[in-house]
């Protein structure tokens, strides 16, 4: 039943999006029927897969350096006062620039390669991972804190074997959150100037009437974003088996 | 080079003198010129009511509050507390990411000391001495709320300190557990400078060489009650039920 649930929940919504589309007889260039889209999706795999994949790559490399460079950032910030005092403010108001306002800046500076969508995607996901980390180092149970101190520890061995590993449940939700926008860091990096990948596809799909290819590249987009957020979870799941279980309330009811 | 102490062995005593402790929370004092002797060798217990300063006055000896002046804290052989004082709380503050074995050996993971294999036997034999052999590689999330206390007081041995220092170590099991777990504490912790602040009349009368009762406002503590015989007593010794009828009292007043 688990596994059927969502499968009923996806054919009714098709069913639905299939109906409207016949019973108010929209042409095909304003909202295609979900057929159509299935057969555009078979009709352009090649050119899909190629766009696909550099998108994918951007996501992949940008979640990447963005997860390492949040995570240094905040153990920086938690361990030492200096740059607390002098980075905290840079980096919230740095925050208060929408990033989306920079995508044409970055392709300027770092050209219409994958370098500005990498750039785009690391920045974008660069301030949840370091917000979720720096929160997490700093609501250490005081009671660890009081142990450490009484066992001799030194500040950066509490950090290290204590605030750390204590911290890492609150980073894990910030690498989630980090997955789930990851995509559209690349992609609206994509649509501000590039020559590939899936943001660019939709883009001249849309320009050109074409919208059953500008819906496939979108359902191949979402098939990702899905992915790469369960493949995280399942990842930090297994990696701290001690943590509480988040979703234990919705599988009681 | 030290010699060769067995797992658990009591290094040589100290006594503690806490005198003309002062503390003014918001403004009003929580007590003046409080004094309190812990013999060496010797569980001294304090109780009384939750407000009264029993744990600032714990942490004052733990080195985790600021004294404030003219407070004292001395050991009696005129050396530094620093290092000799080992802490155990309320919750057994066990990491959930470390087994069993780590986490008592987690005062040396802090100091980052060598694991050397006689630390590690040192560790077992605890573990043993608690009644926990075989669960060493379990997480503490398996144990029940009484063998994760034994993990915290197999912790709290492991550190050799001669000052032991405990915070209602007991008062979240149930009474059964509680009981068999003062018997432990009391077999383990002799030879040691012992602090035990509580809330459980009984079990400051099982545990105590010398019995303390602290009440009022700004508070007080009242002369030492020094129960015949020796710790463990039992639960039902007569003239542990008379004192805790004139412990009651005294608190009470």
């Amino acid at each position: 039943m688990r596994l059927l649930r969502p499968l009923v929940t996806l054919a009714v919504l098709l069913a639905t999006w299939q109906a409207v589309v016949w019973l108010a007889e929209l042409p095909r260039f304003i909202l295609p029927g979900p057929l159509a889209v299935a057969a555009a999706l078979e009709r352009n795999a090649g050119l899909l897969l190629m766009h696909a994949g550099t998108t994918l790559a951007e996501i992949l490399i940008g979640l990447a350096l963005g997860v390492l460079l949040g995570g240094a950032s905040a153990i920086l910030l938690a361990g030492v006062r200096t740059a607390r005092r002098w980075l905290m403010l840079v980096l919230v108001v740095s925050q208060a620039i929408p990033v989306f306002a920079l995508a044409p800046l970055l392709v300027l500076w770092l050209g219409y390669g994958m370098a500005s969508k990498i750039a785009m995607t690391t920045l974008i996901i660069y301030f949840p991972v370091t917000t979720a980390l720096f929160d997490g180092l700093r609501r250490t149970e005081p009671g660890w804190l009081d142990l450490a101190r009484t066992m001799g520890a030194s500040r950066a061995a509490t950090l290290w074997h204590v605030r750390l590993p204590a911290a890492l449940p609150a980073f894990a939700s910030g690498v989630r959150v980090a997955a789930a926008v990851a995509p559209i860091g690349a992609v609206i990096g994509e649509w501000v100037g590039s020559s590939a990948g899936l943001g660019y596809l939709m883009l001249h799909a849309n320009a050109r009437m074409q919208v059953d290819l500008l819906f496939a590249a979108l359902f191949v987009l979402g098939a990702f974003a899905v992915t790469l957020y369960s493949l995280t979870d399942a990842l930090l799941r297994r990696a701290l088996p001690w943590q509480p279980d988040s979703h234990a309330f919705d599988e009681r009811d | 080079m030290h010699a060769f102490t067995p797992p658990g062995s009591a290094p040589a005593s100290v006594s503690v003198t806490v005198s003309r402790a002062r503390l003014t929370y918001g403004g009003a004092p929580l007590f003046e010129d409080l004094t309190l002797r812990l013999e060496a060798a010797e569980v001294t217990c304090l109780l009384g009511p939750s407000g009264v300063g029993k744990t600032t006055l714990l942490r004052l000896i733990a080195g985790l509050a600021e004294p404030e002046p003219p407070t004292t804290v001395t050991a009696g052989d005129g050396r530094p507390l620093t290092g000799r004082v080992a802490y155990m709380a309320q919750q057994d503050l066990l990491m959930p990411w470390l087994s069993v074995l780590d986490n008592v050996l987690l005062g040396a993971r802090l100091r980052g000391e060598r694991r050397s294999p006689d630390l590690i036997a040192d560790a077992r034999g605890l573990l043993a001495r608690v009644g926990l052999e075989g669960r060493e590689r379990d997480r503490p999330a398996a144990l029940s709320g009484g063998q994760r206390q034994r993990v915290a007081l197999a912790r709290t041995l492991m550190e050799h300190r001669p000052v032991v220092l405990m915070d209602e170590p007991f008062s979240a099991l149930d009474a059964i557990t509680r009981l068999r777990l003062q018997e432990l504490a009391a077999e383990l912790l002799a030879g040691r400078t012992v602090l035990l602040v509580t809330h459980d009349p009984l079990e400051a009368l099982r545990l105590g060489h010398r019995v303390h009762a602290m009440t009022g406002m700004p508070a007080t503590i009242g002369p030492a009650l020094e129960p015949p015989g020796l710790p463990p007593r039992a639960p039902d010794d007569p003239t542990v039920l008379a004192l805790q009828g004139e412990l009651l009292r005294r608190l009470a007043a």
